[in-house]
């Protein structure tokens, strides 16, 4: 089935929401595409197919929002960072159940894909998160 | 072309730069045309103007599009091709990059260039999330990343990697008020010490209040022209000898580098080898001090100093009015103010001043040859400018 869905950010959010963290391979020159992307910025190809990237990496560099956008304020002050992957690919998150004077450069972290429901027309995706691997 | 004048400025106008109540965006680059047309009495603006750039970031602020043609419209330009550039925090750097291609393509040989922006009677919570559309949607705005979120993400990876501190970074704020208090236009003209910076309130750690740029009101212009025209308008044109733009990945995560901006570094290869001049050869420079970490990077992307010696360079006062290379002698966007789309010529404004030896109390000795750097969102555009005396 995921093999014929389309490779747009609606679809990557769609397997975000089954706990499944998918990127796009090029299957012309093998780039993978992390969120997908519908044509190659390598190739110009428009042949790709899914493949499962595993979710844990290690965080390469975050901040604390204490002053946050209206609809996240509840939850300031909170971490984000960027995660490198295990095959090189990065991407940001929010950081949640750990201290945050724990978050360290460096340390192992896993998704999270506890979804939240949003109440909005557009868009519905979910939210992910990292945690402590 | 290297080496060579692309275009030369003949006249520049700047608004006061602050919270300016109970006026509209027209009405505030009014006042920065109005200045430029008064400096340069022999530019009939109706006759000689052939067309109109403007950088504006945001229609949400005073629910206002098409600014093109508003703008052009409230400076009595009639039907003089207006165009609206936006790209988020560069937008007027790339207005300026487009009037010069307007310029040397032979289609105009006199263009006024600016940019505006009107932010301060939205609430500062509203502010926040229209500056953060200039971020990626579905992988930082969605996740609840800010703009100073961002610049914090660099921050700590440049600490890390280098040993930068909170302190160097409170140093360029302590730095840029100085600069501000020196200018009757800037937004804030008053002093702050380093304690005061480094106990501000958090806003995105390590990012603190006294870290982040002003939310301000403000326009800014240009006149440009060939520089076989100048001389029928002004004795004293200034050149612009060089002019980078360059791009990146909208998401910063998917960078190759979060210690620097590359859009910026690359920018600034091309417009210093239009210009055949190296970095050493710079007298003073503005900046995109959106955050005191940018300003940082930038001493590095723009080869001011090695990668990592940004936190020294500061600490030896050499950015500094008086020092080897002053950089944001106007305030920069910390102290002048940021009106977003207002500040890529208003960078240049102040250049202009400083090599017309026009900048009063903060007048760089003998400056000739001077630099702009205007960056927008988190590094997905960037435009660098080099100015020389003509």
């Amino acid at each position: 089935m995921s093999e014929q869905a389309p490779f747009t950010i609606e679809q990557f959010y769609k397997h975000i929401n089954q706990g499944k963290l998918l990127g796009g391979r090029c299957t012309k020159c093998g780039k993978v595409h992390l969120p997908p992307r519908p044509l190659c910025d390598n190739c110009y190809s428009k042949d790709f197919e899914w493949t499962e990237i595993s979710s844990r990496g290690k965080l390469v560099t975050y901040t604390v929002i204490h002053i946050a956008p209206a609809q996240f304020q509840s939850m300031a002050p909170y971490a984000m960072g960027i995660v490198q992957l295990a095959n090189g690919l990065r991407i940001l998150g929010m950081i949640k159940w750990v201290a945050l004077e724990q978050i360290k450069i460096g340390m192992e972290l896993k998704m999270d894909f506890g979804t939240c429901q949003v109440a909005q027309p557009w868009p519905q995706w979910p939210r992910y998160c990292f945690k402590p691997a | 072309m290297n080496g060579k004048p692309l275009v030369s400025i003949v006249s520049v106008g700047l608004s006061k730069f602050g919270k300016l109540e109970g006026l509209y965006a027209r009405e505030i680059f009014a006042e920065a045309a109005k200045e430029a047309f008064d400096r340069c009495p022999k530019l009939d603006p109706k006759k000689d103007i052939q067309a109109l750039y403007v950088g504006h970031m945001g229609e949400s602020y005073e629910h206002q599009g098409h600014t093109g043609a508003t703008m052009a419209d409230w400076i009595g330009l009639g039907h003089v091709p207006a165009t609206r550039t936006e790209a988020a925090c560069a937008s007027s750097g790339a207005a300026l990059r487009a009037a010069i291609c307007a310029v040397r393509s032979g289609l105009s040989d006199v263009v006024m260039v600016g940019g505006v922006e009107k932010m301060t009677h939205r609430p500062t919570a509203e502010v926040t999330e229209y500056l953060a559309m200039a971020s990626d949607y579905p992988f930082e705005q969605w996740n609840g990343m800010t703009f100073p979120g961002l610049y914090a993400l660099m921050a700590t990876a440049h600490m890390h990697e280098y040993g930068t501190t909170e302190r160097h970074l409170a140093m360029i704020a302590v730095k840029n008020h100085y600069h501000g208090s020196l200018n009757p236009k800037a937004h804030m003209q008053k002093e702050i010490t380093l304690e005061a910076a480094l106990s501000s309130r958090v806003v995105a750690w390590p990012l603190k209040l006294y870290d982040c740029s002003l939310i301000t009101d403000g326009a800014s212009c240009l006149i440009l022209t060939t520089p076989e025209l100048a001389r029928k308008f002004t004795d004293t044109p200034i050149d612009i000898v060089g002019s980078g733009q360059a791009g990146d990945t909208i998401g910063l995560y998917e960078r190759k580098s979060l210690t620097s901006v590359t859009a910026a570094k690359v920018a600034a290869e091309k417009a210093y080898e239009m210009a055949q001049v190296t970095p050493s050869d710079i007298d003073v420079a503005e900046v995109h001090d959106c955050f005191t970490i940018a300003e940082l990077i930038a001493y590095e992307d723009l080869a001011f100093c090695g990668p990592g010696q940004g936190g020294s360079l500061i600490e030896r006062g050499e950015t500094k009015l008086g020092g080897r290379i002053p950089v944001n002698t106007s305030g920069g966007l910390k102290a002048k103010g940021h009106p977003v789309g207002a500040t890529g010529t208003a960078q240049a404004y102040e250049i202009y001043l400083q090599l017309t030896g026009q900048a009063d109390r903060r007048q760089v000795k003998d400056a000739e040859i001077g630099l702009t750097h205007n960056v927008g969102g988190s590094g997905a555009t960037a435009t660098v400018h080099i100015y020389r005396r003509a």
